[in-house]
């Protein structure tokens, strides 16, 4: 993969009066990965990735996304990016087609609300209303109305929390695929196995600051090569490969 | 800003959404169309159709085949009781239920007729109706007998003359005004301030639409549906009750133009309301605040006329007052878009002062 910085992001900070949530960091996202935003709560993930999105000011910093600049350009930035909100809802009333025409519309599109369903499997929930969706499907809906406008980077903000192991894997599938045909995802998660097997790249951040920006597979070997060892001895499967392997992982009528 | 993209695609886009929305949601439907349509059923079955009319009692001794009586018989708000004895007559008439007793004469020399009417003064103004259709008539018959005296100055036929003037006429711009001003209010508040609580907004702030767009997009589709629903109300009150449109079709386009200031002028309410309230459960009270006051003091079911003198200022400062008042002369009197001038001033200058609030407490997220 050529390393071809697609989102550069330069001492940002954000203050809330007071509060320092975003203190000066620094990273970049290359072009077709899958880049990972990892901490705890409040550790400043959301805030950063609002930002980036256009969506909250900065205090300082400087950052393009796909050579635009965000002090200039926050136009021609919407127009390329897609994203996902934490727990954001859709326009009350109206299904499923209904609303990726309203999007549409919105990204001044033409674009067939079926085709895009079929790219999240939900084109039997068509005339189904948003909040009649399961957790997964709410949250494939949600990354259907991201992919509209064909961006070049996908924001996704915790998409997985509260899903089952099927519809998390499933899940997965989907981001993997949009990677695949080309589009850069930022991700931000909690989950440090998903981060492990599905980001290319991850950032830890924590307090405001970025503490390592690197592969998932670099970050283990280093903590192994300074003597890190599990308590427990690891076994060849986890509790959640015999919940799927019980289970079935085909997707499941949620 | 930049080539392809089109706000007003957008805009419409948001227009088609929303409108879809209020249309499958039951509170604005109820709100438009169904109160005041019931509020209309109501009225206008406890007036009895919603025609005024002089109920009449014919004595015994009364002569039915002279003019005056024949004339009277085609007076249509004057309804003629012939199935009572006397004695009934006597008192039906000193409760009222009856508004006067009629007995004409014929005379051999003149004046050839005599009609001798008794009034009661339980039934108040109605007198003064009968009294302008018979002076109405023996202002026609005396104008026919050739060297009659010239009639005499006291006939005033204009005051009955007239188109009656039904219930509907008066309750059915009030209702249509309340019904504009709950869905401007209500409807907006609710519409915003759930977009604002849901993220929606904030989603659509992650696309390229503009804020204006998100702004008349909704109130296009809000205008249109409440349009409709005037023009919904309007028909059902022409066709099911006899409700008066002088100029017909113009009338209602004048309607339409009036509700539409109303409408505009009442979503300001609703934009105000939608920034002030933290969530859904501070909408209706912060809404009744505005929408109370005016449905009870703004003419909608009785003239502000008969309010204490001092309510009626405050009655006159309420732009309902006005919109409710410009809809009556339009439909009833006739009166033209310049006749309203006052009433459309009025409601602009409302406007103007509810859009500046509006421009200060409205929130975007």
């Amino acid at each position: 993969m050529a390393k071809q910085p697609i989102i550069t992001v330069k001492n940002l900070v954000k203050n809330y009066g007071d509060f320092n949530a975003v203190k000066g960091i620094s990273f970049e996202v290359y072009e077709g990965e899958i880049f990972g935003l990892l901490g705890p709560n409040g550790a400043g993930k959301t805030t950063t990735l609002e930002i980036i999105e256009t969506l909250r000011s900065k205090t300082s910093g400087e950052i393009t996304v796909d050579g635009f600049n965000i002090d200039t350009d926050a136009a021609s930035i919407k127009k390329r990016i897609g994203v996902q909100l934490q727990a954001a809802g859709y326009y009350p009333n109206l299904n499923l087609s209904e609303l990726i025409e309203l999007f549409s519309g919105l990204y001044g599109i033409q674009r067939s609300p079926l085709e895009m369903l079929a790219k999240v499997a939900l084109t039997d929930k068509a005339k189904a209303k948003y909040k009649e969706l399961s957790g997964g499907q709410k949250q494939r809906f949600s990354i259907a109305t991201t992919l509209i406008n064909n961006p070049r980077i996908v924001f996704l903000d915790e998409p997985t929390t509260g899903l089952d192991p099927q519809a998390r894997r499933n899940l997965w599938d989907l981001i993997r695929e949009i990677r695949d045909q080309g589009t850069t995802v930022v991700i931000t998660t909690h989950y440090m196995d998903e981060a492990e097997v599905l980001c290319d790249r991850v950032a830890f951040v924590d307090g405001g600051n970025i503490i390592g920006v690197d592969t998932p597979d670099h970050f283990i070997d280093q903590l192994v090569a300074s003597g890190f060892e599990r308590p427990k001895e690891v076994k060849l499967a986890s509790l959640e490969d015999v919940f799927i392997n019980m289970t079935g992982k085909e997707w499941r009528a949620e | 800003m930049t080539n392809e993209y089109s706000n007003f695609k957008a805009t419409l886009a948001i227009a088609k959404a929303s409108f879809r929305s209020i249309v499958r949601s039951p509170s604005s439907v109820v709100f438009t169309l169904l109160f005041p349509l019931i509020f209309i059923l109501v009225f206008g079955f406890i007036s009895g159709g919603g025609v005024i009319s002089v109920d009449v009692g014919v004595a015994k001794t009364n002569d039915t085949l002279n003019p005056v009586y024949q004339a009277l018989r085609k007076v249509s708000v004057v309804k003629l009781i012939h199935d009572q004895t006397p004695e009934q007559m006597q008192a039906n008439l000193q409760k009222g239920s009856i508004d006067a007793i009629i007995n004409i004469q014929k005379n051999t020399v003149a004046p050839y007729f005599t009609a001798n009417i008794e009034y009661s003064k339980a039934s108040g103004d109605k007198e003064n109706i009968l009294k302008s259709a018979l002076n109405n008539i023996f202002y026609q018959l005396n104008a026919h007998i050739p060297n009659a005296p010239p009639p005499v100055a006291e006939i005033k036929e204009s005051t009955i003359s007239g188109r009656e003037y039904k219930t509907i006429d008066f309750i059915l711009p009030g209702q249509l005004g309340f019904a504009l001003l709950s869905t401007g209010v209500f409807g907006t508040a609710f519409v915003f301030l759930s977009l604002r609580i849901t993220l929606v907004i904030k989603r659509f702030f992650a696309t390229p639409v503009k804020r204006y767009s998100i702004v008349i997009g909704e109130a296009i589709a809000r205008i249109s549906f409440a349009l409709i629903g005037a023009l919904f109300i309007i028909l059902i009150g022409r066709f099911a009750f006899g409700f008066t449109l002088v100029h017909g079709v113009v009338t209602v386009l004048n309607m339409l133009l009036l509700s539409l200031i109303g409408v505009v002028v009442f979503m300001g309410f609703g934009f105000v309301v939608s920034g002030i309230a933290k969530n859904e459960s501070t909408v209706p009270p912060i809404a009744n605040m505005i929408t109370l006051p005016q449905f009870l003091l703004s003419g909608t079911f009785f003239s502000i006329n008969v309010f204490p003198a001092w309510l009626q200022p405050i009655s006159r400062a309420l732009p309902l007052t006005y919109l409710n008042d410009a809809l009556r002369k339009v439909a009833f009197e006739g009166a033209s878009l310049m006749d309203v001038s006052h009433q459309i001033l009025v409601m602009l200058i409302w406007g103007v002062v509810i859009y500046t609030v509006a421009v200060k407490t409205f929130k975007w997220e």
